[in-house]
């Protein structure tokens, strides 16, 4: 399809800070990727990195003190027209109407994701009678359905019960369900999988896989798990301290990585072939404190390859080293 | 649900009759007698009183009778619903009470009111807008309002009240109404009075509850479900006041139950101050004459009052939170 080639979201350059007393923390410092109709974006980095406020700067639902002060985020909307979010006021009619509408959320914690004195149907067909014009009879049968085609079972008890009265793994569903109600375009989520057990996982994600193939449904997956990006994503952004090091397709991070971030990431998960009892091989240093942040690439103090007078002096730029790969590192640099 | 509600009730039972053996003993407690305190009185304003006839009204009222002997009888009096006598005023303890209960249940509503209709706005104001120039003036504001006593605040009112403006706004009636009998025109002059009492009895109240609100509405705006709420594509308003808000107001409900006792005793130097004829005050004298029968019997009220506003308070949280309903922690 020729329709594939043109993204559905586009994020250039985006900036996002948090001015505080105690300085400013860049939680996103110029990150570029395209989400296109019908695949899955992965974007992994570790805690801090940036993810979750770069899926609320897309939202523009990022708290105070955050503000986006540079960069565009392009939306193509359901009738072709293309809109510049970062122009639009947060509680602006058009930006909520994109809410919830166009672009879902799903959020990393299932428990406190939902209002805990409100049901679950008060919350679903809230969105439902919100972005569709429909009465609220109508608007509870559409939520029943939501729910059932996430798989849980006797919908129409369960829409009248409140969150803490389900499993961590039905209330992930309902979720989703409250995210797909309205059938976005887009759905975000963030760390969709991170509190539950193993196997509702594999269920939750093979829940999204199969909803996106139903309505070529785009997914921005941010999650820190590469086993979860392995399964489900097309392509991939890492993220380290709010900055892309590195992009491609699935393939070129998993079998041809660039960044050494990149690469300490990989090696540091479990295989099965593995020695065991062995340590696991670990990034060294931890990620620095947000406000000393370091000059040059940020990676630098950890990284194996570190350059002196290059890498701590310089900041890298993305750039492209095959057809589909980019990445942001003075090693691929002349 | 209903078990629970059926033992609460019993616990409830028995924890009034607990109050009402402290609260006689609490009144039994000061030295001397109701004897003893009038015999004082009379000797200071020149009329001496003998003996014989200080056993005499011992005699009389009962006093002289070991003391689990007067819990029982006053007991069993108030199984009849009699409340004995007031000493003091030489009337049925429930005329006395009766005449100032009406209006310190007026007075304590009016503030409550004012309360809640000033703080709970401006407590949501300030910590949505948190650390905004109006946060900072409404913090400032409400902790001087916290820090300056009733009873300061009610004197400076009246002398200012007086000094400029040649009235005197202590009490609820003008000199007219005082003893006359209920018609329109008074109801109106008791409007009329009410204000200034009901805000020096509400600002410390305000200052405390804006704080209050402030801080749980705080708490729960950084919750992850205020913002998939925003995400679902809500108004920012509607947002605010369907999820959070809703939330941090629960905690309030728990504090009906001390308002109740509230409402009946008032604040008692304020109203000696203010001289409104309310409860306060009464309780306040008849202490001080030991009239045991009337402090016994407002003591038990308030004791009483606050055992009722808590089993409402934990039933009505039990009604609006799911989470204490379903028996969740």
């Amino acid at each position: 399809m020729t329709k594939d080639n043109h993204p559905l979201l586009s994020v250039r350059n985006l900036k996002t800070y948090f001015f505080q007393d105690e300085g400013t923390v860049k939680a996103v410092d110029g990150a570029s990727f395209d989400v296109f109709p019908g695949k899955t974006l992965g974007i992994v980095g570790e805690s801090g990195c940036g993810k979750s406020v770069t899926a609320q700067s897309i939202l523009r639902i990022v708290d105070a003190p955050g503000k986006i002060v540079e960069g565009t985020i392009t939306l193509t909307r359901a009738n072709g027209n293309q809109v510049e979010l970062t122009q639009l006021q947060p509680d602006s009619q058009e930006m909520r109407d994109i809410r919830g509408a166009e672009i879902g959320l799903v959020f990393q914690e299932p428990m406190t994701s939902f209002s805990p004195v409100h049901t679950v149907g008060d919350q679903i067909t809230e969105a439902i009678q919100l972005h569709m014009n429909v009465t609220k009879l109508e608007a509870r049968k559409r939520g029943i359905e939501a729910l059932r085609s996430v798989g849980i079972p006797k919908p129409e008890r369960r829409i009248d019960e409140y969150a803490f009265e389900l499993s961590g793994g039905l209330r992930q569903r309902a979720m989703i369900a409250v995210a797909l109600s309205c059938s976005p375009r887009l759905l975000i989520a963030d760390e969709p999988t991170t509190a539950l057990d193993v196997t509702t996982q594999a269920q939750i994600l093979d829940l999204l896989r199969t909803l996106q193939q139903q309505n070529q449904m785009a997914i921005m997956l941010i999650t820190h798990n590469l086993g979860v990006v392995a399964e489900m994503c097309d392509d991939v952004v890492v993220m380290y301290l709010g900055r892309v090091v590195e992009q491609g397709t699935v393939d070129d991070i998993f079998h041809s990585s660039k960044h050494p971030y990149t690469k300490a990431l990989l090696s540091s998960i479990p295989s099965i072939e593995m020695e065991s009892r062995v340590k696991l091989p670990t990034i060294t240093g931890s990620i620095p404190h947000p406000y000393a942040r370091p000059a040059g690439c940020p990676f630098y103090p950890r990284c194996e390859r570190f350059m002196e007078g290059v890498c701590d002096k310089q900041e890298p730029t993305l750039l492209a080293v095959s057809d589909k790969q980019k990445v942001s590192c003075f090693l691929y640099q002349k | 649900m209903i078990a629970y509600m059926v033992r609460r009730i019993l616990l409830a039972l028995l924890t009034i009759w607990m109050i009402t053996i402290l609260s006689f003993i609490i009144i039994q407690l000061p030295p001397g007698d109701f004897v003893d305190t009038y015999a004082n009185t009379m000797s200071a304003g020149g009329t001496g009183i003998t003996q014989a006839e200080k056993d005499a009204l011992r005699e009389q009222y009962g006093i002289n009778q070991p003391m689990y002997v007067q819990y029982l009888k006053w007991m069993g009096l108030i199984m009849q619903g009699n409340f004995g006598m007031a000493i003091e005023w030489g009337r049925p303890v429930l005329d006395v009470i009766g005449d100032r209960l009406m209006l310190t249940i007026v007075i304590s509503l009016a503030a409550i009111v004012f309360t809640w209709a000033l703080a709970l706005p401006i407590g949501i104001y300030s910590a949505v807008k948190r650390y905004s120039f109006l946060d900072y003036l409404f913090t400032f504001v409400g902790f001087i309002g916290l820090a300056i006593p009733g009873f300061m605040l009610a004197l400076i009112v009246m002398y200012v009240g007086f000094s400029y403006f040649g009235s005197n706004i202590g009490g609820l009636f003008s000199a007219d109404y005082a003893e006359a009998p209920w018609s329109m025109e008074k109801v109106w002059d008791l409007i009329q009075h009410l204000p200034v009492p009901a805000i020096v009895l509400g600002v410390s109240g305000t200052a405390q509850m804006i704080r209050i609100m402030r801080s749980n509405l705080l708490d729960e705006l950084r919750k992850p479900y205020v913002m998939t709420a925003r995400a679902r594509g809500l108004a920012e308003s509607r947002v605010i006041m369907k999820y959070p808000v809703r939330v941090a107001l629960n905690p309030f409900i728990s504090t009906i139950g001390y308002l109740l006792p509230y409402v009946v005793s008032g604040s008692i130097i304020v109203s000696m101050v203010l001289s409104l004829p309310t409860v306060g005050p009464l309780l306040l004298k008849s202490l001080v004459a030991q009239d045991m029968f009337l402090a016994g019997t407002i003591v038990l009220l308030l004791g009483v009052l606050t055992v009722i506003g808590t089993l409402i308070s934990d039933l009505l949280l039990m009604w609006v939170d799911p989470r204490i309903r379903l028996g969740r922690q």
